[in-house]
């Protein structure tokens, strides 16, 4: 039996059109259903900004909160601490923030808006634990951060020590000062840019 | 274990008993036809302010987050903070009664229901008579009686709108059977003016019956001409092989 | 050595492509009726998909799985379109299945040598309805509660075992949160036992080849054609000619399926039912309740029988062997030829006398019942299984009844005589004119599809083509 009455071309121009619209029928179904997945409204609600009031933060005081399910530090570093951060330079990894583990207003020597209150995501970079703050280390070289997880070390200032796992900074959260005393946390209406 | 049995009969058998009412109090009262649109944005906006304003003190609707209302129905997020939140919730909350339940199934005998999907479980017409048919009723525990819903608990929140009404019965066939309305006092509308405020509210819940329905719609209508393309092309593609076998004869 | 041969060697892909799709000979005269088996195979993965999604927002909790559906139509992106297309395809399923059952019915695909592809198919179909009872109490409305509720308790008529028996299947005294959380397990795992069934299903159907409108045996026809010398003469690859056909069938069938989630997804309460929009309550029964409408004949004829003997069991029973019954369909038809198109006059008649009966019982099944539709549900309860007690004689060419054809005729007779002590005793307030006229259909049937075709005049068959026509 033969095909020449097969127009082949004919034949195989619509087998690619309609494969064609197919395709895009079944992306257009994919687009929804991998869309499921993603954040929803509640996990965005309960991911917004968050406010804090530091008018009772004390020197050396740490307070948590959380934000987007994270822990997020604020911690009221003294004078002396402050002063001691330089000092730190040699056994860090990046001292001069150049990776980017913080918005554009908080990279500075202090890592923060104000120099006195430090803003930091509580996530080791390493694998994610919490690290531990130890206000009682603020001004050693042992580290004011230790993860317990694998001993990574961080200074005040939440910056990494070399040779241990972790490779990055402590990341500084998205922020803006609503008022002297009140900080919101994961929203800094654009400030960075 | 008897009555168990017993308690499992009579369970099945009123499964299967018919009950010819409506889902809510029974009444025979006839509805007035009502029209909603919900492309009708501003209607909509309107419907969400009354049911802000008079129904969220005692009722929630718990699966409603107030951002929807800035997303769906293009009211300004600083408009929602403002004016429409008054309790301490952030703009991604649900909408929960600013009274607790517990208070006001203290004060009503029953916990006001959540609203969310009333505008689902109860169509349009319903709730629009519902709203529009309250009554001055000395013998009920609130002063209030609705036609549509017999024995209501709620009262009349909106009386100062519509005014206060009293119903006339008259008797059919030895039945007390509804007649009319008779006016008491005037309220701050027109009788006009109300039923189109009531049919915002309408709107408004069937809206929030189901939000995504604004959506669905529009999308369906472009999956439908995308589908006729894919009809089109694979009917075409089908009749091209079949001249295969058609022409072996 | 290509991927290809490296793959074959080891795993016959290549082989089994060419067994079911490209070397697959199937008769090249389907028509309109033949598209709902691979459609059905389509909505069954789409089932799966959108199932294992919904499930990752759902949860089985009888305090948070109502909030969850809701959550997954307001919160979840897109979630409202995956949860409308688990609802609309669970419906759609069941249309595909029944109307790939009746062109089973229609063209005697049940009959030798396909038995067994029958006999798994109705697994299927009774693991589908499992799948879908189970499904049924996930979204914990009110409708899901007593629907649960009321079937489940169906089992509590059985004699001695009952009580215990329902209290196993629902882990508590009433529907509760365990009961909730059993289903929800059940519902995720059938689904993939269906998988294997319709495996099965279709490796049973590939074993003996694809039976036609004309009901003809193309393997036992001339061989030969265009792409083999071996392959029967009327056959044609499966790939590419059927692929290109079902897809077609797909995309007009999608128009359907979409119109429905994207334009009406309740279908007027027919697919999602009001009252399920309100969170289960254990103290209160919404006033009328019905199941969904793919399974409201069996509920019709479960309301059709009385208890009697202090009783409820006989109407669990009779909506039991109206199931059962189907399995042994390929035994009852007693005809020579399978098609309708050549079957005789009383067989075709009665086949769709049947499918009516089936619509309209479907029908009474979602209305409250009141005397006169009890009465309509008794008489096409009678009308339901008569069709199948009967075939031996109808179906029959006159002198292959045997035994059993008159077994079944007697049953017939006590089950019509059963249903006149209803109508004529039990009944009081049935109208008289009701009465008579059920009284004298039921008789016709029973004379007219029993005893003429047995004993007086067999069913005369029309002549069977050698080849497919068309």
């Amino acid at each position: 039996m033969t095909d020449d009455h097969v127009n082949s071309k004919r034949r195989r121009l619509l087998t690619v059109a309609t494969s064609a619209v197919g395709a895009v029928g079944a992306v257009g179904l994919v687009v929804p259903f991998a869309g499921s997945l993603s954040p929803s409204e509640k996990a965005k609600a309960a991911g917004a900004p968050v406010k804090v009031d530091i008018s009772k933060l004390e020197t050396g005081q740490q307070i948590t909160v959380e934000w987007r399910g994270k822990p997020v530090w604020v911690i009221k570093r003294s004078q002396e601490a402050l002063d001691f951060l330089p000092e730190m330079t040699p056994s860090l990894v990046d001292p001069d923030s150049d990776a980017d583990q913080q918005p554009e207003y908080a990279k500075n020597e202090f890592r923060s808006i104000k120099g006195d209150v430090l803003v930091l995501v509580g996530i080791c970079t390493h694998l994610g634990c919490s690290p531990k703050y130890r206000p009682e280390l603020s001004t050693s070289v042992d580290g004011a951060f230790l993860c317990a997880c694998h001993g990574s070390r961080f200074d005040l200032a939440g910056r990494v020590y070399s040779n241990v796992p972790a490779p990055k900074n402590l990341e500084v959260p998205p922020h803006m000062y609503l008022s002297d005393t009140e900080i919101l946390i994961g929203s800094d209406e654009g400030a960075t840019s | 274990m008897r009555i168990v049995m017993k308690k499992v009969c009579i369970l099945l058998l009123t499964a299967l008993l018919p009950v010819s009412s409506l889902a809510a109090g029974g009444s025979s009262v006839k509805l007035e036809h009502v029209e909603i649109n919900l492309n009708d944005t501003h209607a909509l906006q309107n419907g969400a302010k009354i049911f802000v304003n008079y129904c969220l003190g005692c009722h929630s609707a718990e699966y409603m987050r107030y951002n929807r209302l800035t997303k769906d129905l293009g009211i300004p997020e600083e408009l929602v903070l403002k004016d429409m939140i008054s309790s301490d919730a952030k703009i991604g909350d649900p909408m929960n009664a600013i009274m607790p339940a517990e208070k006001s199934a203290d004060w009503f005998g029953v916990t006001p229901p959540d609203l969310s999907l009333t505008g689902r479980l109860h169509d349009a017409k319903w709730l629009y008579n519902y709203f529009i048919s309250f009554y001055v009723d000395p013998n009920s525990v609130s002063g209030w009686n609705n036609t549509v819903f017999e024995n209501v608990a709620m009262p009349h929140v909106l009386a100062d709108m519509q005014g206060r009404r009293a119903a006339v019965f008259k008797e059919v066939d030895g039945k007390k059977e509804f007649d009319r309305f008779e006016v008491l006092t005037e309220g701050t509308m027109s009788d006009e003016e109300f039923k189109s405020q009531m049919k915002d509210l309408t709107a408004y819940l069937v809206y929030m019956g189901e939000p995504a329905k604004l959506k669905r719609v529009k999308y369906g209508i472009y999956v439908m001409l995308f589908l006729f393309l894919l009809a089109g092309l694979s009917w075409m593609l089908k009749k091209e092989y079949w001249r295969d076998i058609k022409s072996s004869h | 050595m290509s991927f290809n041969d490296w793959v074959n060697e080891r795993l016959p892909v290549g082989q089994a492509i060419k067994d079911h799709l490209t070397e697959y000979y199937a008769p090249k005269n389907f028509n309109f009726w033949y598209f709902f088996g691979a459609l059905s195979l389509v909505v069954l993965i789409l089932q799966i998909v959108t199932g294992v999604l919904l499930a990752m927002n759902y949860k089985p909790d009888a305090e948070l799985a109502f909030a969850s559906v809701e959550y997954i139509m307001r919160d979840v992106w897109g979630g409202w379109f995956v949860r409308y297309m688990h609802s609309t395809g669970a419906s759609f399923f069941f249309i595909l299945i029944y109307l790939h059952m009746f062109r089973g019915l229609l063209y005697g695909s049940y009959k030798n040598p396909r038995e067994l592809i029958w006999i798994f198919g109705m697994v299927i179909y009774i693991a589908m309805m499992a799948t879908a009872f189970f499904g049924y109490l996930l979204p914990w409305g009110q409708m899901s509660f007593w629907g649960a509720q009321v079937i489940v308790n169906l089992f509590e008529t059985l004699p001695i075992i009952g009580e215990s028996l329902s209290q196993w299947i629902r882990g508590d005294y009433v529907i509760s949160d365990i009961t909730l959380n059993r289903f929800y397990a059940f519902h995720y795992l059938i689904p993939f036992i269906l998988v294997g069934l319709v495996v099965l299903h279709i490796l049973a159907l590939h074993q003996v080849g694809s039976n036609n409108p004309d009901g003809v045996e193309i393997k036992k026809g001339p061989k030969g054609n265009k792409w083999s010398k071996d392959a029967p003469a009327d056959g044609v690859p499966f790939h590419p000619y059927y692929t290109v056909k079902d897809i077609m069938g797909l995309s007009v069938f999608l128009i359907f399926f979409f119109a429905v989630v994207f334009f009406m997804p309740e279908m007027g309460g027919y697919f999602i039912e009001q009252p399920n929009f309100e969170p289960a309550n254990p103290l209160k029964t919404p006033e009328h309740i019905a199941p969904v409408w793919y399974f409201t004949p069996y509920y019709a004829i479960l309301r059709a029988v009385p208890s009697f003997a202090g009783t409820q069991v006989w109407g669990v029973l009779a909506m039991g062997a109206a199931i059962a019954v189907f399995f042994f369909l390929p035994w009852l038809d007693r005809s020579p030829v399978k098609s309708v198109r050549y079957k005789g006059p009383s067989t075709r008649l009665y086949l769709i006398i049947f499918a009516v009966a089936f619509l309209v019982l479907g029908w009474l099944g979602t209305l409250p019942p009141t005397t006169g539709y009890t009465a309509m549900s008794q008489f096409l309860t009678v009308v339901y299984f008569l069709f199948f007690f009967l075939m031996p004689c109808y179906s029959g060419t006159g002198d292959n009844k045997g035994m059993s054809g008159l077994v079944l005729f007697v049953i017939s007779v006590l089950l019509y005589l059963g249903a006149l002590f209803l109508w004529w005793v039990q009944t009081p307030d049935l109208a008289l004119s009701i009465k008579v006229l059920y009284t004298l259909l039921g008789a016709a049937i029973l004379l007219y599809f029993g005893v003429r075709p047995g004993w007086i005049k067999p069913d005369a068959v029309k002549p069977v083509p050698e080849r497919v026509t068309g």
